[in-house]
């Protein structure tokens, strides 16, 4: 166990490109800490420097205090799992587990116990003398946790561990890596591109964009304060919605129509001199069926009526989705997680509409138009051209 | 059955029968062409000396002498352990040695890694005959000639080239996160090669083994250029220095039963090494 200190980690490339810019990560002992982003973004790359698997161009990383940017992995005494699994096809589960401790000399009695230990925290007791090749994806990947285990190493690394796996084992699987990591308390660096696998498992979230860390935070950090377009884009599923807005007499004219602003806001964007072309973002629950909002709360929010494109009810919460008419909002960011989600080149795709969720009880119905409530002091207010977020004085840089 | 097959699909059945038939027959043919020769030679090991002309397939007297008179002959005996040894010591070296190559082809990058492969297939485009007399010059002068060194060393240079192209062909299927996963498990270059990629490399190592095994025990130039007595002629050699049993006869039925026990071992060592060369070895250690 230890901490995992990347300071100002750089990964160039041969034809100059970098893989990693100036990544600064501490990854305090016992934490759970999750790369995430698009493909292409750094994070396995990142990984694979932090396992000794691909070499650290300029930086330095420290586990447990020790510079170990020249030792081999071997050395590092860090243990991965990968994405693939990668087991051993010619050995059983037994060997599977076995072999990174008789690599380090081990007695048999010991190898021995150590692997029952891990098979039966893992649930592979009964599997020990089977072969890869005739078990489940799940059961492979429990293996390849086992073998991950087995050695206790200063500290875990996960390189997608659970994308080759069905959905539903997916659920499973990520419940069982949330608490096995607890039982154990070793650090881990877990990367995947799946924002729903880094809100849940992670105690703190790493955002990475070609090969820049975005933004370092928890969970909740990074979806209420998010610190730019791609993170506020990224985290959250459905996703937030973004619209084009001008600033105009304190109020946000939008495709929307007119959204007010709270005083907080309107205060905090002339300090901090923003420009008079905004994009707004605004989260799906922000949105509800305007008949049951209450008297009190109406005056928080602005209320637009349009038609209802698509409804989907999912028994807790209805999701509407409505089409918004006039331009959409532009940015590199969100040009870049449009890529990411593949709906950059499907007409009609996710841009131009907005995504809602109301309560179950609304009477909105495909078709019909319906009365939709915003809540105004939820929104969050974006540089276009920055991508910055200004909403709020903590997201926003200190020398801003 | 065939009342029984629906209308609709009686078409694609109908072309998926005449498919196969076309495919049976191709087999067949090929399978002639490659086994009637064998037969042939089967046939003649079999018959007495005065039926050898007759030209039937199936004998019509049956003996064992042929076989028997082999045996008599020292220089097939000692030629026979001269093969196997010279075969089995080649075979080894050039697969261990191609094993290690190929790897380095597959998986480094190094300087010179193209020019070693160009010169590998240049060996493998070479014309051997051109080489029997430097070759013998050579041997003479550094007292190779008629030794086993002096096979072996030009069959494990002729060997080599294709056992470096098929083992690489192998290595590079291995996924690469199994090594990956090694090293993360505290295993040296060297112990990750020897306990995870050599045995997954197995199959094509054991077919790599069969090739060269079959290259070493075929040859005849070689063979009866750089040798010259019973200390390390081959089989090839000796049945070709056959003679009957008069000057005036040919050794047709031994020529024809040598032959025979010459396939003999290699169909024994395919058949060994066919049961190793399981398909799909690697299935199980990435998503399949």
């Amino acid at each position: 166990m230890a901490d995992i200190v990347l300071d100002n980690v750089v990964k160039r490339y041969p034809d100059g490109t970098l893989g990693a810019d100036h990544v600064n990560i501490e990854i305090a002992d016992g934490e759970f800490i999750i790369l995430v982003g698009p493909s292409g973004c750094g994070k396995s790359t990142t990984l694979n420097m932090i396992a000794g698997l691909e070499d650290i161009s300029d930086g330095e990383l420290r586990i447990g205090g020790e510079r170990v940017n020249e030792k081999a992995p071997k050395d590092r005494d860090i243990a991965m799992v990968f994405q693939s699994y990668a087991l051993y096809p010619h050995m059983t589960v037994r060997e599977n587990m076995a072999f990174p401790l008789k690599l380090a000399k081990m007695n048999k009695a010991e190898i021995e116990k150590k692997v029952n230990e891990a098979a039966e925290i893992l649930d592979l007791t009964q599997h020990l003398d089977r072969k890869p090749a005739n078990m489940s994806g799940g059961q492979r990947q429990r293996v390849a946790m086992g073998r991950a285990i087995v050695r206790s190493p200063k500290a875990f690394l996960m390189d997608e561990p659970l994308s080759n796996l069905d959905a539903k084992l997916r659920v499973q699987m990520r419940t069982m890596v949330s608490k096995l990591q607890q039982r154990l308390e070793t650090t881990t660096v877990y990367v995947t591109h799946d924002q729903t696998e880094a809100m849940t498992l992670g105690d703190r979230i790493v955002v990475m964009r070609g090969g820049v860390v975005q933004q370092i935070g928890s969970p909740q950090t990074l979806y209420d304060t998010p610190k730019n377009l791609f993170v506020a884009g990224f985290i959250g599923s459905p996703a937030m919605n973004f619209l084009p807005a001008t600033l105009e007499n304190g109020v946000f004219r939008t495709a929307l129509g007119d959204l007010t602003l709270t005083d907080e806001l309107r205060q905090h964007l002339e300090a901090s001199d923003a420009p008079r072309e905004l994009i707004v973002g605004i989260r799906p629950e922000h949105f509800e069926d305007a008949s049951l909002v209450e008297e009190h709360q109406r005056p928080k929010g602005s209320i637009f009526t349009a038609e209802v494109d698509v409804l989907e009810s999912m028994g807790s919460d209805k999701f509407a989705y409505f089409s918004v008419q006039g331009e959409q909002a532009m940015s590199d960011d969100l040009a870049d997680l449009a890529a990411d989600a593949g709906t950059a080149d499907v007409p009609g795709g996710d841009t131009g509409t907005l995504v809602t969720r109301l309560s179950a009880a609304s009477t909105a119905t495909e078709g019909r138009s319906s009365e939709v409530w915003v809540d105004t002091s939820k929104i969050q207010v974006f540089d276009p051209h920055s991508g910055r977020n200004l909403t709020t004085k903590e997201a926003t840089p200190a020398h801003a | 059955m065939a009342t029984a097959v629906a209308a609709p699909t009686r078409g694609s059945g109908q072309s998926a029968a005449s498919k196969k038939t076309w495919w049976s027959v191709a087999n067949l043919v090929v399978l002639l062409y490659a086994l009637i020769p064998v037969l042939w030679i089967l046939s003649l090991s079999f018959k007495t000396a005065d039926t050898v002309t007759d030209g039937n397939f199936i004998p019509r007297s049956w003996t064992f002498e042929n076989y028997a008179q082999v045996f008599q002959i020292d220089l097939f005996t000692s030629a026979l352990i001269n093969s196997i040894g010279i075969a089995i010591i080649s075979t080894v070296l050039a697969v261990v040695i191609g094993t290690m190559a190929a790897y380095a082809i597959a998986r480094l990058d190094f300087p010179g890694k193209k020019l070693l492969v160009g010169v590998s297939l240049l060996i493998a485009m070479f014309p051997q005959i051109s080489l029997v007399t430097p070759l013998f010059n050579i041997e003479r002068a550094i007292g190779l000639f008629d030794t086993w060194p002096g096979l072996i060393l030009p069959y494990i240079t002729f060997a080599l080239p294709l056992s470096i192209y098929t083992l690489s062909a192998f290595f590079r299927e291995i996924p690469w996160e199994l090594e990956k996963a090694a090293q993360m498990d505290g295993a040296t270059p060297l112990q990750a090669f020897r306990s995870v990629i050599v045995p997954l490399a197995a199959p094509g190592v054991f077919t790599t083994a069969i090739l060269v095994f079959i290259f070493c025990w075929n040859d005849f130039l070689f063979a009866v250029s750089l040798t010259s007595t019973s200390r390390s002629q081959t089989a090839t050699v000796a049945i070709s220095q056959f003679t009957g049993a008069s000057q005036f006869a040919e050794p047709t039925g031994s020529i024809a039963a040598a032959a025979v026990l010459l396939t003999i071992p290699i169909i024994i060592f395919v058949l060994f090494f066919q049961r190793r060369i399981v398909a799909g070895l690697t299935s199980g250690a990435v998503k399949g």
